[in-house]
């Protein structure tokens, strides 16, 4: 047993810890979100000149061969720099997927594009009925000589503003919430019929709502079996949520951290506001919820990475937990700060708005609650 | 970073297996339920220790295991799942790392090898009537007279002081400086003329606490463990040390593995208490929170390999532990419903046909001491602020 990280997984840390403190700091991360795109073309250039963007893909495939480990690791980081570039719905989404179902072809012409950084890709799922249930997909593929049509609409599509090429979910048979049927073809953004509208999310991601009008796609454009995308799905999005829990533990420390220097200095009926005892009992709760936040991430990613198939009851539960610390947490940092906490200008508000996507992003507690309960007392 | 047990590891988790199925036998556990505890627990570290495994947390210089933190998991994870009782902190659990660390060779000499046999049982003497969270105030005093001190004063919480031979107290020797200077750290022989034990009936109506008196006890110099008045360094030490089994993540874990049993067999209007979904939230947030737990302990455990002695963020664990073990503890009333409240003295378990429900009630009254002992988990928190997250 051991809780270390490799000499590469350092490295890999404090380049990414480097780039924040001296290309991205808070007043460019502001100046990024507000620009056109939302996100930054040159530190996606950094991203890929630095090897970041080939961590997770096999060697095959001109990717570093890294693990669920270099996931957590890099994930961390974005959090904790509070990040909006599209690592997670471009590289490990998008990535994940192609990476996973895709045949030789497919992985050769879109992998080596997303590691040099010219492909940015989305994964486009939800749709305005579905809520947290994958399966249910109201988008249809039908077979129309050696291709297909695809029709129908997908909501909410991270990164969908700025991607060129997503993957879609869409169903070749079955109805409305089965399991089998569904597919997954990819995209061009730009193809004729897709139809995006794009807008910002409150964590400053760009996403984007986008129609599917009788779109002709080519037989290559089939990713994986048809009618059997949800063991892909399933397999990306496990691992992608656990990224997602890097990215928030990232985001709570980070948010603890901050907080604790603030009391320290925040001097008020002359004294230091960390002296009074009501706040510092306060903190040491925050302190305790983050470090039981980061110990079930860290369980999960070992069994994860003894087996990707045991480590499913794990995840719903580091899901619920996460998402009752980090309310804690941005609710007290919120707090602790004062009238400081509640605007626009400081870092602290969009902590919190993060935390409180990735709480709802592919399940929130109580969906994630209810999977556990199933998994685990189902008579 | 990697929990997978090693081909080694796995054979020793069936060493340990084997040895509790074979040696942790129906009639000691008869024994350990009967009048005769004190003689049954001592025979069962007896046989721990022929195995060489009554001292997993020593050096292996003094005795200790030399277990690696994942053989410590493994090894108390196996007992806490049948139940065996850990063995009986004060000897090996507290005085004994401070001999070692902080005593001279005659008395390690003199003391290891009787807490190591289970042949001396020791009581711990902090706790005074007029001093509780704040343990530096303490007023028990030891006057120097040749080579002996005389100590006058009470001590209050000493647990099981009815049985044991020894008492190791923390002592006032100087009243100059700040309070925590002026503490000795003294080893007491328990029939030393005018001690006198009371005995302290709990909220569990049971007797393991206890007053002991002190009046002109006379102690030879030879028995302070460290130096005169540097005896607040060697408290610390032991809290630290004590704070870390505090935790008892696997008697929690055995507790909720108990209530989902009991669950499935209480029926409320024909339905399994074990289906009511409000039961199974409260039951999903607390396991969910014990997983997270389970993994701070070994994140410590393998801190500690690596470092030796367990730091401040010990107080994590006693915080997170005892508040999740009365909780745990909580469930599981409330699982027995109107049998709770039934006092074990007064019902035989079998004629009740509840059997669990009395371990039940003593393990939740006893347990509300959990979040006091061991410093209040309120004292746990000043110790984070100030000496982990650095505010003064």
């Amino acid at each position: 047993m051991n809780f270390d990280f490799s000499e590469e997984q350092q490295m890999v840390r404090d380049s990414i810890a480097r780039f924040v403190q001296d290309d991205y700091d808070w007043d460019t991360r502001r100046a990024i979100v507000a620009s056109d795109t939302g996100i930054s073309d040159t530190a996606w250039q950094t991203f890929a000149e630095l090897g970041w963007l080939s961590i997770p893909f096999a060697e095959e495939d001109g990717g570093f061969g890294g693990n669920i480990v270099d996931t957590m690791v890099i994930m961390e980081e974005i959090g904790k720099g509070l990040i909006v570039e599209p690592y997670l719905p471009s590289v490990l989404l998008f990535g994940g997927l192609v990476a996973r179902a895709g045949n030789e072809g497919q992985r050769s012409t879109l992998i080596p594009s997303l590691i040099d950084g010219s492909t940015s890709g989305a994964f486009a799922y939800l749709e305005r009925q579905s809520r947290f249930e994958m399966t249910d997909c109201l988008t249809r593929a039908e077979a129309s000589g050696d291709g297909w049509v695809l029709s129908g609409e997908k909501v909410v599509v991270f990164n969908g503003a700025n991607c060129n090429q997503m993957v879609v979910l869409a169903r070749t048979a079955g109805d409305q919430w089965e399991r089998d049927g569904l597919s997954l073809f990819v995209v061009a953004a730009d193809a004729e019929g897709v139809n995006r509208v794009d807008y910002a999310m409150m964590d400053g991601q760009r996403v984007a709502n986008i129609t599917f009008d009788n779109v002709s796609l080519g037989a290559e454009a089939l990713l994986g079996e048809a009618g059997a995308a949800m063991a892909t799905v399933d397999a990306v999005v496990r691992e992608a949520t656990i990224a997602l829990m890097a990215e928030a533990v990232g985001c709570m420390g980070t948010l603890n951290a901050k907080t604790l220097e603030y009391t320290k200095t925040r001097e008020q009926f002359g004294v230091a506001i960390g002296s009074f005892q009501s706040l510092q009992h306060r903190m040491v709760d925050t302190m305790m919820a983050y470090e039981q936040a980061k110990s079930l991430l860290y369980k999960v990613v070992c069994e994860y990475k003894q087996d990707p198939d045991s480590a499913d009851a794990s995840i719903n539960a580091l899901k619920v937990l996460v998402d009752r610390n980090a309310k804690l947490i941005y609710g007290e940092a919120t707090q602790m700060h004062g009238g400081m906490g509640i605007t626009d200008e400081l870092d602290i508000g969009h902590y919190a708005k993060r935390l409180m996507m990735i709480n709802t992003t592919f399940g929130d507690a109580r969906f994630h609650r209810a999977q556990y309960m199933e998994k685990s007392y189902a008579a | 970073m990697d929990i997978a047990f090693s081909p080694d590891e796995l054979a020793f988790r069936e060493e340990v297996r084997a040895f509790f199925d074979e040696q942790f036998d129906d009639e000691l556990v008869a024994r350990l339920r009967s009048d005769n505890f004190k003689e049954a627990i001592c025979e069962w570290q007896q046989r721990l220790h022929k195995k060489g495994w009554i001292a997993a947390n020593w050096p292996v210089e003094y005795g200790g295991t030399g277990w690696s933190p994942t053989q410590k998991y493994i090894y108390e994870t196996e007992r806490s799942e049948r139940g065996i009782p850990g063995v009986i902190p004060f000897g090996i659990g507290m005085v004994g790392p401070m001999i070692y660390q902080f005593g001279t060779q005659e008395q390690k000499d003199k003391f290891l090898p009787g807490i190591l046999e289970s042949t001396t049982w020791w009581c711990q003497g902090y706790s005074e009537p007029g001093s509780g969270s704040d343990l530096a105030s303490l007023k028990t005093k030891a006057e120097l007279d040749g080579d002996h001190y005389v100590i006058n004063g009470a001590k209050i919480w000493t647990s099981y002081a009815q049985y044991a031979d020894w008492i190791f107290v923390l002592v006032r020797t100087s009243n100059e400086g700040k309070k925590q200077e002026g503490i000795t750290f003294i080893l007491v022989d328990m029939k030393s003329e005018g001690i006198k034990v009371n005995p302290i009936i709990s909220i569990d109506n049971e007797h393991s606490l206890n007053e002991v008196e002190f009046s002109d006890v006379r102690v030879p110099v030879e028995n302070v463990v460290g130096e005169v008045n540097k005896g607040w360094t060697v408290a610390k030490a032991l809290l630290a040390h004590e704070r870390t089994g505090i935790a008892d993540v696997a008697q929690s874990k055995r507790n909720l593995r108990l209530i989902k049993q009991a669950a499935e067999e209480e029926v409320n209007g024909g339905k399994r208490l074990m289906d009511d979904p409000g039961f199974q939230a409260r039951l999903a947030d607390l396991e969910i929170e014990l997983m997270a737990l389970e993994f701070t302990e070994l994140r410590t455990l393998a801190a500690m390999s690596a470092g030796g002695f367990p730091g401040p963020e010990s107080s994590l664990l006693k915080i997170k532990g005892t508040e999740l073990q009365q909780a745990t503890q909580e469930l599981r009333m409330e699982t027995a419903a109107y049998y709770q409240g039934v006092l074990p003295n007064d019902m035989d378990p079998e004629v009740l046909g509840h059997s669990w429900t009395h371990e039940a009630f003593r393990n939740y009254m006893y347990g509300r001491a959990a979040t006091i002992y061991g410093g209040s988990n309120e004292v746990q928190k000043n110790i984070i602020a100030k000496y982990v997250l650095g505010l003064e």
